[in-house]
C-alpha cells in the first residue's frame, strides 16, 4: 500500500511534465486506436460474409458478364439450394461523392440468400412486386433523408442514362456487421432498358451467388461449377464470398499495411518520448533512490518504485486516450461520413489501446529502472542535480 | 549581448541521452511527415508523366474509366475524321482506337491475383505516347496472338515475362516484348492487338479514342464538336486532365491521411521537445541565474534556449529526412478504386519535400522550446541564484 502511495505521489511530483506526458501519451493511443479502426473497417465486408454463399464471376475479371443461362444450370447442381443473380450498377447519386454500393439483384432470391438484410413485411412484397422499386439500408436512407415512396434517381456510370427508382422499402442489418448502405434493384428493370438501349449487353449477369445446403460441400460446388463452364466462352470462377471479398480487400493491401506500420510507428514516438520523461525524472531523483537504499530498502523495492511510475503514468495516458476515442470516433462519423459512413470502435481496439499504453510505460521504465536499481549508495549520494 | 551560439549547441551534447530520444521522437514524425508527402508527389509525378497535355481522350459521357467505357465503332471513326487531330512522320493521322479490359492475373511468389489492364492498341498508339518504348523484344505483329508487356508486369505477375505466354480468353498468347515507360501508369499494362483482343474478349466496341491535337489551342473547339454532335455520346478530355480525374479519390485520401497523422503525430513530438527543454531549464536554474547576473539579458537567455530547442529539432529533422530518403527505393502498389486496375507509385523525394520537412522540424522545435524558454527569461536573478 505504502509503495503505491509513493508510487503516485512520484508520478505527480513533477505536475507539468507529468501531464505533458499524459497528454502525450493519449494522443499517441487515440491515433493507435483510429488507425486500427480503419484498417478493422478495411476488412468489415469479409467478416460479415457467410460460408454458405458462393459467388461466380467470371474467370478473365470482375468487368466481364456472364449470360443468364446459367442460372439454370447451376441450379442443377447437387448441393446448391438456390441462385440469385445481379451487376453492380455503379449508378451515382446527384454528385460523385455520394458514394454508395447499388446492385440490379434479383429480389426473390436475392433476399432469401441475405436473411440478415431486414425488411418489414409489407415493404417486402412491395419491393418485390414493383419494377421500379428499390431499397435501401438503413444508414444510408438516413444519410440522404430518404422515405418509403420517395423517387431517387442514379446516374448510370457502366449503363449509360438516368435511372429512376421508387424506394419500397428500408431494411435493417440482422448483426451488427451487416452493410446497412447498399441500394437493391430490379435486374428485369436493368434487363428491360438495356434489351432496348444497347441489346448486345442484356440477358448479362455480373455474379451470381449462390446459396448452398451445407457449408462443407462449398468447395465441392464451386468446383462443379467452374468445371461445367470450362471451355466455354464465358468461363466461370466461384469463390466462397468471404475469398471472394478477401481478393478485394487484398488488392488495396500495400496501404493498409502501411497504415498499420504507421500505427506501431506513433507507439513508438510515444515510446521514445515516455521513456525520455523518465530518464530525466530517474536522473534527479537519484539522490533519493540511494537514500532509500541506504534506509534498507532493497533493490527490488527501489526497481518496483520507477517501474510503477513508469506504469502509472502511461495508463494514465492510456485510459485518457480510449476515453477520448470515443467522442473522436463519433466526430469522424459525422464530419467524414464520406470517406468513413461506419467508423465504430470494436472491443479488441480497446484491449490494443491498453496493451500498448502498457507497454509503452514498460519500455520506458525498463532503463531508468536498471539505473535507479543497481546505483551504489555512496555514488547516489555524491551526486548532485 | 548574445550568449554564443555553442552554449545553445553544447548544452545539448551535455545530456547526450535525452537529446537523442528528443530527437529521435521528432525524426520519426519528420519521417512519417516526409513519406507522405513523397508519397503524395509519387502519385502526382506518375499521373503527371501518364498524360501529354496535347493529347485528348475520348470516351463515352459518364464513364469514369477507360474500362466503363464503350464507343461504338462508328462513333469512333467520327471521331477519327476530325480536322484538328496531327498528322504524324508517316503521313497518317495520330489518331489510335483502344480497347481497355481488366484481367484477373496471378503475381508471382505469392500467387495473389490482381486485376491488370489489357489494352488494344492500335498502330499510333505507341507514337501517340513518347514515354513509352520497349526495351526487350519486338513489336507485336498486328493480326497475332502477341502481346507485349509493361515492365512491371513482366517483373511481377506469372507468365508476364518474355517468351512466356498468358492464357485469357480461350487463347494463348505470347509475350514477345518488354516495354517501359518511365514513371507511369503503363508500366502495370499488357498490350496487343486491338482487333485480335476486340475478337478474343468478344466486344465490339472500343473504349477509348486517344489522339493528338494539331495545335494545343483547339482543345476547346473539338471539344465543343464533339459533344455538339447529336451522333455521339461522348466525354471529351486532355489526357492530362482524364488521368489526373481517375486517381482523384486516392490522392484525396492519401493528401488527408497524411495531414491527419502529421497533426497528431507532431503534438506528440511537440510534448516531447517541451518535457525536454523544460528540464533543461529546470536542472540549469542557478546557471541561468548566473547568466543574468553576468549581464546577459531577458532576451538573450530566451534566445538561446530557443535555438537549443531549434538545433534539437535540426537534428531530428535531418535524421529523418535522411531515413525518409530510402524510401525512395519502395513501390507501392494498390488498386485504385476508381478504376479497378493495379496502380503503382513509389516515393518521390524532391528539394521541395526535404525543405518543408525540415521547415516542419523546425516549428515543432520552436513551439516545443518557446514556453521553457520564456519560463527560463523570466526567472528573478535571486531567485534562481539562491536555488539549489
Amino acid at each position: 500500500m505504502f509503495i503505491l502511495k509513493l508510487i503516485i505521489r512520484n508520478a505527480f511530483r513533477h505536475k507539468l511534465r507529468s501531464v505533458l506526458t499524459v497528454i502525450g501519451v493519449a494522443i499517441a493511443i487515440l491515433a493507435f486506436g483510429l488507425l486500427r479502426t480503419l484498417v478493422g473497417l478495411w476488412y468489415h465486408g469479409v467478416e460479415a460474409s457467410s460460408a454458405t454463399r458462393l459467388v461466380t464471376r467470371n474467370a478473365i475479371s470482375l468487368i466481364f458478364s456472364l449470360p443468364i443461362s446459367y442460372k439454370d444450370r447451376i441450379r442443377q447442381i447437387p448441393g446448391v439450394k438456390s441462385v440469385a443473380y445481379g451487376n453492380w450498377f455503379g449508378g451515382i447519386y446527384i454528385d460523385e461523392k455520394n458514394f454508395f454500393a447499388n446492385y440490379a439483384v434479383d429480389p426473390q432470391t436475392y433476399l432469401g440468400l441475405y436473411p440478415e438484410f431486414v425488411l418489414p413485411p409489407g415493404q417486402r412484397e412491395n419491393f418485390i412486386r414493383d419494377r421500379k422499386g428499390c431499397i435501401a439500408g438503413k444508414r444510408l436512407a438516413d444519410k440522404y433523408g430518404w422515405k418509403v415512396g420517395d423517387l431517387i434517381t442514379l446516374r448510370g456510370t457502366i449503363f449509360p442514362g438516368q435511372w429512376e427508382f421508387v424506394l419500397r422499402g428500408i431494411y435493417k442489418g440482422a448483426e451488427k456487421s451487416t452493410e446497412e448502405r447498399v441500394l437493391l434493384f430490379h435486374w428485369d428493370y436493368l434487363n428491360e432498358t438495356l434489351r432496348k438501349t444497347i441489346p448486345r449487353r442484356a440477358d448479362q449477369a455480373g455474379f451470381y451467388i449462390i446459396g448452398v445446403t451445407n457449408p462443407d460441400q462449398a468447395a465441392a460446388v464451386s468446383v462443379a461449377v467452374d468445371q461445367l463452364f470450362r471451355n466455354s466462352l464465358a468461363e466461370t470462377l466461384t469463390e466462397t464470398e468471404r475469398a471472394f471479398q478477401l481478393s478485394f480487400v487484398s488488392m488495396t493491401e500495400a496501404i493498409m499495411i502501411a497504415i498499420q506500420i504507421v500505427s506501431y510507428v506513433v507507439i513508438v514516438i510515444i515510446m521514445v518520448v515516455a521513456a525520455n520523461t523518465m530518464a530525466m525524472t530517474a536522473r534527479e531523483r537519484i539522490a533519493e533512490y540511494a537514500t532509500l537504499k541506504t534506509l534498507g530498502f532493497g533493490v527490488g523495492h527501489i526497481a518496483v518504485i520507477v517501474y510503477g511510475e513508469s506504469l502509472a503514468i502511461s495508463l494514465c495516458g492510456g485510459m485518457l486516450g480510449i476515453v477520448s476515442t470515443f467522442p473522436a470516433a463519433n466526430w469522424i462519423e459525422t464530419e467524414l461520413s464520406q470517406f468513413f459512413p461506419a467508423f465504430s470502435i470494436r472491443p479488441a481496439t480497446i484491449y490494443f489501446d491498453l496493451l500498448a499504453a502498457l507497454m509503452v510505460g514498460a519500455v520506458a521504465g525498463i532503463f531508468p529502472t536498471w539505473r535507479g536499481a543497481t546505483i551504489r549508495i555512496a555514488d547516489g549520494l555524491r551526486r548532485i542535480g | 549581448m548574445a550568449i554564443p551560439i555553442s552554449y545553445s549547441f553544447r548544452n545539448l551534447w551535455t545530456r547526450r541521452l535525452t537529446t537523442v530520444l528528443t530527437a529521435a521522437g521528432m525524426a520519426l514524425v519528420v519521417f512519417v511527415f516526409a513519406a507522405t508527402l513523397m508519397l503524395a508527389e509519387g502519385l502526382r509525378k506518375t499521373l503527371v508523366d501518364t498524360g501529354s497535355y496535347d493529347n485528348v481522350v475520348v470516351i463515352r459521357k459518364s464513364a469514369n474509366a477507360e474500362v466503363q467505357s464503350g464507343v461504338e465503332r462508328l462513333q469512333a471513326s467520327i471521331v477519327e475524321s476530325l480536322p484538328e487531330i496531327a498528322t504524324g512522320e508517316d503521313g497518317k493521322k495520330l489518331v489510335a482506337k483502344e480497347l481497355v479490359v481488366l484481367i484477373n492475373l496471378p503475381k508471382r511468389g505469392s500467387n495473389k491475383p490482381a486485376n491488370v489492364v489489357i489494352r488494344g492498341i492500335a498502330g499510333t498508339s505507341l507514337a501517340l505516347r513518347p514515354q513509352v518504348r520497349l526495351v526487350a523484344g519486338r513489336m507485336p505483329r498486328p493480326g497475332s496472338a502477341e502481346v507485349i508487356a509493361g515492365k512491371s508486369i513482366a517483373e511481377r505477375f506469372q507468365g508476364g515475362g518474355i517468351g512466356e505466354s498468358l492464357r485469357f480468353g480461350m487463347r494463348d498468347w505470347t509475350v514477345v516484348g518488354v516495354f517501359a515507360a518511365g514513371n507511369t501508369g503503363f508500366n502495370s499494362e499488357i498490350w496487343g492487338d486491338v482487333d485480335q483482343l476486340m475478337q478474343a474478349f468478344r466486344r465490339p466496341v472500343y473504349s477509348s479514342v486517344l489522339f493528338k491535337l494539331r495545335d494545343s489551342t483547339e482543345f476547346d473547339g473539338v471539344r465543343e464538336r464533339i459533344q455538339g454532335d447529336p451522333r455521339l455520346t461522348l466525354d471529351v478530355k486532355r489526357e492530362l486532365q482524364f488521368y489526373a480525374d481517375q486517381s482523384e479519390a486516392m490522392a484525396k485520401f492519401l493528401r488527408i491521411l497524411g495531414m491527419v497523422l502529421t497533426i497528431i503525430f507532431s503534438l506528440g513530438a511537440m510534448i516531447g521537445a517541451m518535457i525536454t527543454m523544460y528540464a533543461a531549464v529546470a536542472n540549469r536554474v542557478v546557471e541561468i541565474g548566473t547568466l543574468r547576473a553576468l549581464g546577459y539579458r531577458k532576451g538573450s537567455i530566451l534566445v538561446a534556449f530557443i535555438l537549443e530547442s531549434l538545433f534539437l529539432g535540426l537534428v531530428g529533422g535531418l535524421a529523418g529526412v535522411f531515413c525518409a530518403s530510402f524510401m525512395q527505393l519502395i513501390t507501392i502498389s494498390t488498386m485504385n478504386w476508381q478504376t479497378f486496375a493495379e496502380l503503382a507509385f513509389g516515393f518521390d523525394l524532391t528539394v521541395g519535400i526535404a525543405g518543408k520537412s525540415l521547415a516542419f522540424s523546425l516549428v515543432m522545435g520552436f513551439v516545443g522550446g518557446l514556453l521553457p524558454a520564456v519560463r527560463a527569461a523570466r526567472m528573478n536573478i535571486v531567485d534562481a541564484l539562491r536555488a539549489t
